[in-house]
């Protein structure tokens, strides 16, 4: 099967998730439970995705620990996105270069 | 078009598209290792804009699967955007109307809807095109350049560059949560029950993208029990 199909599907269910509830529903949502479980919804979800899929990433538990160490203190004393990202990609190279040095990587 | 709101959109965008620029970096690099060409690849980018559900289809595709199985594992793994395109609907009220929405449902990425959700003042379309713009450029920017050149970089830096995903989304949530104890709480309950289905026998079996559905409604419903916002917001 050509590989446009595939990518022309792949859009189309993708970008139908993200339509149809944002051009369906306009009117503003009275219930307070409703209201309130969506101001959760981004944070719950981001965290659910990092956490414990960062541990497996690299394909090493430690290395992918210390990624997930470097970006909450960094996140947490409030530096930007990239800077965050960018610094948890070198604790991954700096710990497997440690762990190989030790022999254990 | 206010050409203030949509620059201050492309500002706070700026960095949200550098992080994806080198994350999709990544993506390039594999499609390309697997045989996909570099403009296809820049292709399933540009029209896709997701991570997860990218690197899922791209399994998909190079397994020669099903069109059937395309859309279901795109439709488990994306679920989460009708969540939040639930919620940026209801953030950018009833004065934005339909046709923009056609445009903001298609840049409503994790990180783009987390800024948007984050903005103090009300949305505006000028404002949310901005704040899509230099995503996508770096979004398609990074694959294409990632296939064209990844090969040349070594394994670890690869895997280096991996775990930049992931550095985003903590860099998201952990501000706020330091801020708002029920969010704290909501991130805490949505990682425990996310590591649950990873480790607990049985339980680990379910697809990633069903568990991170499951565990999104659970988190949020707790919090919205316990912790309900504030009428006015």
């Amino acid at each position: 099967m050509s590989i446009y199909m595939y990518i022309a599907v792949m859009a189309l269910t993708t970008y139908l998730i993200r339509l149809l509830p944002m051009t369906i529903f306009r009117k503003p949502i009275r219930s307070r439970f409703l209201k309130s479980f969506l101001h959760y919804v981004p944070y719950a979800c981001l965290s659910a995705m990092t956490f414990p899929g960062i541990l497996t990433s690299t394909g090493n538990v430690i290395s992918g620990a210390s990624a997930l160490i470097v970006a909450v203190i960094l996140a947490y004393f409030g530096r930007s996105l990239i800077t965050v990202a960018l610094s948890s990609s070198c604790a991954v190279l700096i710990t497997q270069w440690l762990l190989a040095l030790a022999g254990i990587g | 078009m206010n050409r203030k709101e949509y620059s201050l959109g492309l500002r706070r965008g700026l960095p949200v598209g550098m992080g994806y620029f080198s994350v999709s970096f990544g993506f390039g690099a594999l499609a390309a290792s697997q045989g996909i060409r570099a403009l296809d690849a820049a292709l399933i980018s540009v029209t896709n804009l997701t991570s997860a559900g990218q690197f899922a289809g791209l399994t998909l595709i190079l397994a020669s699967a099903g069109l059937w199985e395309m859309v279901l594992t795109q439709l488990v793994i994306n679920s989460r955007y009708a969540l939040m395109s639930l919620a940026l609907s209801q953030r950018m009220g009833e004065k934005i109307g339909l046709l923009p929405r056609f445009f903001v449902a298609f840049i409503n990425t994790d990180e783009i809807f987390a800024l948007a959700m984050s903005r103090q003042e009300p949305l505006t379309t000028p404002y949310l095109l901005g704040l899509g713009a230099l995503p996508i450029v770096g979004w398609t920017g990074g694959t294409l350049l990632g296939a064209l050149a990844g090969s040349v970089l070594p394994t670890n830096i690869r895997t280096a560059l991996g775990v930049m995903l992931y550095g985003m989304f903590i860099a998201i949530v952990v501000p706020p949560a330091k801020q708002e104890r029920p969010v704290l709480i909501a991130a805490l309950l949505a990682l425990l029950c996310s590591s649950l289905f990873a480790w607990v026998p049985g339980l680990n079996r379910v697809s990633p993208g069903i568990s991170i559905v499951v565990c999104t409604v659970a988190a949020a419903s707790v919090c919205a029990m316990l912790f309900p916002v504030e009428e006015d917001t």
